[in-house]
C-alpha cells in the first residue's frame, strides 16, 4: 500500500482507527488554492485530498508556508479574495460541497456546524467587547435562543472549558484574561453551537508549555465527549504525538504523507516526514556533563530588577519584579540554559548581562570586574566580550543596510579599519554557512534561518568570550531550528565560547546546554547540570515543566536518529 | 529600497503623476521667470485695469498697470523658495528634537514634549503674524516664522517613529556592538523613519505656501518680493471690477497646493506600501 498517495480512499485510512461511517464528515478532494501571480509558487495548496470522520482528530502538520492554514481558511471562507481563491476541487461537508453552496448556506455552516479556533488568542478576541457577549454573538446568529437562555448557555460553556467563576468571567473584557484563559474563551466560542467539526489552527503555539498542556488536555476531552471531528493544524510533532488519531503531512502545498498517527510517527515513509521527525528536538538525549575550566567567566550575583509599569503624574505605577536574587555562574566554554515561561524574567537577566538593561541592585562580574559599577566609557571594552544573538530574525537586522555592513559595523565602531572589517565580515559569513555574495545583499533577500546566521556572524565579529542567545531559534521552523542549533554548537566548540542560552523550550535546552537554570516569576528555582535537571528534577515547577513537554510518551524512531546526527 | 520599485509604486497613483507634472511646470515657470518676463514685476508694464488677453498683458494688469502674468511667474519663485526653505528649517528643528526625545525617552522626552506642546497650544497663524510683525517682514523673517510655527507636528512624528524603532532588535544589536548614540540615531534609526517624515514634509511645503500667501495677503509679506498672496491682497478691494487680479494668483496657489498634495499622497503610497494596499 502506498501511503504517500493522496488519493488513497479515505475509507481505508478511516478503517484503521474508527468504525466505518457511511459518509465522511468532511471530504476534501483535489483541493487547489491559487496564489496571486508573482507569489513564490502558483498554488498555495495543490491537489489536496483527505477526509475527516466523526470522533477523530486529524493533525495537519507542516512548516510555515506549507499551505496548512490555507486549507483551513478555505473551509471557513477566510481566503483573502480575490487575490487568493480556490482553483479546483471540492470540500464536501456530509456529502454537500461547501464551495458551491449559496452564500447564506455557507454562512450558517460556518460558526454553526464548522467552528474554528485561531492561533493568536490575543488578537482573535474583540478587545472592546465583554467575552460573554462575544460568545453570545454566534448563538444569536445561529440559534433562536432568547437572550436569558443565551446568557445561561454562555456561562455553561465557560464552565465547560474549565474557566473559574464563569458567571463573573462572562462580564470581563479580554484584556483581563491570560493567554490560556483567552484560548479557553475561544474554544467556548467555537463550541457554542455544538459544531460537528472543530478546526484548530495552531491553537497552542502562542502559549507557554504548561498552559499548552492544559489546553491540549481540554481539547482532547471535549473532542472525545462530543464525538466531534477535529482538524488540528500544527508544526510540532510533539503535539501530534499527544493528540492525533490520523496525520496528514504537508509540504509546499502538497500532501506528502497521510495515515494513522502511530504509522506516521513511528514508521514515517516519505523522506520529508523523516527529516521533520528527525529534527524534532527531543528531551531525552542530553549531553555529557561539562568539565568546568578554570575561574568563572561570568558571575551574576543577587541581581534584582523591578519594572515600573504605567503610572503618571497622579497615578502610582505598578511594580513588576522581573528578577530577584538571580545568581548564576558561567565558566569558559560552558553553555548555560536559562529556561522558563514567558514573563519569568529570563530575558531580563540576559539583557542585563549585555548591558541593555540596568538592574536595580546586585553585581554582574565578568572576569572579576563588576559590570554594573562601570560607567558608559568603562563598560565599552566589555561590550566586545559579551555579545547577543536576538530572537526575531526579521527585526534584528537593519532593513536598510547591506549584510556585510551589518556584520562589520561593530568592529568599525571600535575603531577597526572599514575595509579590513568588511573582509572579516565575509569570512564570518562563510563561517556561518552563507556564501560570499551575501555581504552585498540586503536582509530581506534572506530566509529566517539565514538571517539568524547573519545575526550570529554579527555577534562573532566582535570576538566575544560570552554569547547571550535570547530564544535564537523560537521563530524558526523545526528543520531550520536544528540547523541553527548545530551551527551555534559547532561555533561554541571551535571558539571555546561560553554561552547563555535563553529558551522557553526544554527540548531545545536539552540539546545544547551543559547546565540548566530554571526560572519562574523572576527567580531561579533550580540550577544544575542538564543531566540532573532532566532526570532528577528537584523543584516541583521543573517537574511540571518536564511533564508538560508535548509528546514525551513518544520516542523518535531509532532508525531516524542517524539522520539527525548527519543532518546538513 | 529599490529605485525602480519606488517609481513603479509612485506611478501607479495617476493623481501623483499629474501632481508631479504640474509641479514641474510651476518650478520651470519660476526658474525661467526672468527670461519669460524680463524686467521688474513691480514696474508698470501697460495701462491699469487691462482685462485678460489684452495686447500687452496675457492675464491682464492690475490697478497700477503691472503685468499679472509676470507677477505670477515671479511670485512662483517666492512661494516655492519660502515653501521649501521653511519646510527644510522646520524639518531641521522638528526631526532633531523629535529624534532626541524619542531616542532618549524619560526626562529628556518629557522636557522636549512639553516645549513642543507650548507651541501647539498657540494657533499657528496667529503666532506667525505676531512673529513677522515683531521682526519686520522680510524673506528671512517670514521663513523663520513659518518654520517656527510648523515644526511641532514633525517633532511628534519623528518622536513616535524613534520611540518604536528604538526598541527594535537591530537597534539593540547596535547598542551591544558598541556603536555611539549619534551613529545609532543617524545610521540605524533615521533611515528607517524617513518615509513618513518625507510624506508629511511634502504636504508641509503646501501648508507653508498657504501660510506665506496668507501673511502677504495681510500685508505682512516681504515688500520687495512679488508674491501671490500680496497680489490677491492688493486686488481684494477691486475684486468686483477686476476679477482677474485675484483669480489668477488664486488659481496659482490652488494648483501648487493641489500638486504638492497629490505628490505627497503618491509618496505615501510608494513609501508606505502597506497603507496603500489596504486602501485597495
Amino acid at each position: 500500500m502506498n501511503r504517500t498517495d493522496p488519493l488513497r480512499t479515505p475509507m481505508e485510512a478511516a478503517a484503521m482507527t474508527t468504525p466505518l461511517p457511511d459518509v465522511p464528515l468532511l471530504d476534501v478532494r483535489g483541493l487547489s488554492i491559487a496564489l496571486p501571480p508573482g507569489a513564490d509558487r502558483p498554488l498555495a495548496v495543490d491537489n489536496l485530498s483527505f477526509t475527516l470522520n466523526p470522533d477523530e482528530i486529524l493533525c495537519v502538520v507542516g512548516e510555515s508556508g506549507s499551505g496548512k492554514s490555507m486549507t483551513a481558511h478555505a473551509m471557513m471562507g477566510l481566503l483573502p479574495a480575490p487575490h487568493v481563491r480556490v482553483a479546483g476541487g471540492s470540500l464536501r461537508f456530509k456529502g454537500k460541497d461547501v464551495l458551491t453552496m449559496p452564500e447564506a448556506e455557507q454562512r450558517s455552516l460556518r460558526g454553526g456546524r464548522i467552528a474554528m479556533v485561531f492561533q493568536e488568542p490575543m488578537t482573535a478576541l474583540n478587545p472592546l467587547m465583554r467575552v460573554g457577549r462575544q460568545i453570545a454573538e454566534s448563538l444569536r446568529e445561529h440559534t433562536d435562543l432568547p437572550a436569558p437562555a443565551r446568557r445561561a448557555r454562555v456561562v455553561e460553556l465557560l464552565g465547560q472549558v474549565g474557566l473559574p467563576n464563569p458567571a463573573e468571567l462572562a462580564d470581563a473584557y479580554p484584556f483581563r484574561l491570560s493567554g490560556g484563559q483567552r484560548q479557553r474563551v475561544m474554544i467556548a466560542m467555537a463550541l457554542a453551537c455544538q459544531p460537528d467539526i472543530l478546526i484548530a489552527d495552531e491553537p497552542t503555539t502562542a502559549l507557554d508549555v504548561t498552559t499548552q498542556k492544559q489546553i491540549l488536555d481540554l481539547i482532547r476531552s471535549i473532542q472525545a465527549e462530543r464525538h466531534m471531528g477535529m482538524m488540528f493544524i500544527t508544526h510540532d510533532f510533539g503535539v501530534v504525538a499527544e493528540i492525533a488519531h490520523r496525520v496528514a503531512v504537508m509540504r509546499h502545498g502538497k500532501l506528502v504523507e497521510y495515515g494513522p498517527a502511530a504509522e506516521v510517527l513511528n514508521r514515517p515513509q516519505h523522506p520529508y516526514t523523516r527529516q521533520l521527525i528527525a529534527s524534532v528536538p527531543h528531551y531525552i538525549e542530553h549531553r555529557d556533563d561539562h568539565a568546568k575550566q578554570g575561574a568563572p567567566l561570568l558571575v551574576a550575583d543577587k541581581v534584582r530588577k523591578v519594572f515600573h509599569v504605567g503610572g503618571g503624574l497622579f497615578r502610582k505605577s505598578k511594580q513588576v519584579v522581573a528578577g530577584d536574587d538571580l545568581t548564576l555562574t558561567i565558566h569558559p566554554g560552558e553553555t548555560v540554559g536559562l529556561v522558563g515561561e514567558s514573563g519569568s524574567g529570563k530575558s531580563t537577566l540576559g539583557r542585563s548581562i549585555v548591558g541593555l538593561i540596568k538592574p536595580d541592585s546586585g553585581r554582574i562580574l565578568f572576569e572579576g570586574t563588576d559590570l554594573l559599577a562601570l560607567d558608559r566609557q568603562g563598560f565599552r571594552p566589555y561590550r566586545r566580550a559579551v555579545q547577543m544573538v536576538f530572537q526575531d530574525p526579521y527585526a534584528s537586522l537593519n532593513p536598510r543596510h547591506r549584510v556585510g555592513d551589518i556584520v562589520a559595523q561593530g568592529p568599525v565602531a571600535f575603531g577597526e579599519d572599514r575595509t579590513k572589517a568588511l573582509a572579516r565580515a565575509r569570512e564570518l559569513l562563510a563561517m556561518v554557512g552563507l556564501d560570499g555574495s551575501a555581504a552585498d545583499r540586503f536582509p530581506h533577500e534572506f530566509s529566517g534561518g539565514q538571517r539568524q546566521r547573519i545575526g550570529i556572524a554579527r555577534a562573532l565579529a566582535m570576538e566575544p568570550k560570552l554569547l547571550v542567545a535570547d530564544e535564537p531559534v523560537s521563530a524558526l521552523d523545526v528543520s531550520v531550528q536544528g540547523q541553527v542549533l548545530e551551527l551555534l554548537d559547532d561555533i561554541r566548540r571551535r571558539l571555546n565560547l561560553a554561552m547563555l542560552f535563553i529558551t522557553h523550550d526544554l527540548r531545545v535546552a536539552a540539546q545544547v546546554c551543559d547546565t540548566i537554570a530554571v526560572m519562574r516569576r523572576g527567580r531561579i528555582v533550580e540550577m544544575g547540570t542538564a543531566r540532573e535537571v532532566f532526570t532528577h528534577p528537584r523543584d516541583d515547577y521543573t517537574r511540571s515543566l518536564l511533564d508538560a513537554i508535548p509528546g514525551k510518551g513518544w520516542r523518535i524512531p531509532d532508525d531516524l536518529q542517524p539522520v539527525r546526527a548527519g543532518a546538513h | 529600497m529599490m529605485k525602480s520599485d519606488f517609481w513603479r509604486a509612485f506611478a501607479r497613483n495617476k493623481g501623483a503623476v499629474l501632481g508631479l507634472v504640474i509641479l514641474i511646470a510651476i518650478v520651470a515657470l519660476a526658474a525661467f521667470a526672468s527670461f519669460l518676463f524680463p524686467g521688474d514685476p513691480w514696474e508698470m508694464a501697460t495701462a491699469p485695469f487691462q482685462p485678460p488677453l489684452s495686447e500687452d498683458a496675457l492675464l491682464g494688469s492690475d490697478m497700477l498697470g503691472r503685468d499679472i502674468a509676470s507677477g505670477i511667474a515671479h511670485g512662483a519663485r517666492v512661494s516655492l523658495l519660502i515653501g521649501l526653505t521653511s519646510t527644510a528649517a522646520a524639518l531641521a528643528i522638528g526631526v532633531t528634537l523629535g529624534a532626541l526625545a524619542g531616542f532618549h525617552g524619560g526626562r529628556i522626552d518629557d522636557a522636549i514634549m512639553r516645549f513642543t506642546e507650548l507651541f501647539q497650544t498657540i494657533p499657528n497663524f496667529v503666532l506667525a503674524v505676531v512673529l513677522v510683525a515683531i521682526f519686520t517682514p522680510s524673506l528671512t523673517t517670514i521663513v523663520a516664522a513659518i518654520a517656527i510655527v510648523s515644526w511641532p507636528p514633525l517633532a511628534r512624528l519623528a518622536r513616535a517613529e524613534f520611540l518604536s524603532l528604538r526598541t527594535r532588535e537591530f537597534v539593540q544589536a547596535a547598542i551591544t556592538t558598541g556603536q555611539s548614540n549619534t551613529t545609532i540615531i543617524l545610521r540605524q534609526i533615521l533611515p528607517n523613519s524617513l518615509s513618513p517624515i518625507i510624506v508629511s514634509a511634502s504636504l508641509m511645503v503646501a501648508t507653508a505656501i498657504l501660510l506665506e500667501s496668507s501673511l502677504s495677503f495681510l500685508g505682512l509679506g516681504d515688500p520687495n518680493a512679488m508674491s501671490w498672496g500680496y497680489m490677491i491682497g492688493a486686488a481684494r478691494t477691486v475684486i468686483r471690477q477686476a476679477w482677474w487680479m485675484s483669480v489668477f494668483p488664486g488659481l496659482a496657489i490652488v494648483l501648487t497646493v493641489l500638486a504638492l498634495n497629490l505628490v505627497g499622497e503618491g509618496l505615501n503610497d510608494a513609501l508606505n506600501p502597506k497603507l496603500a494596499r489596504s486602501r485597495g
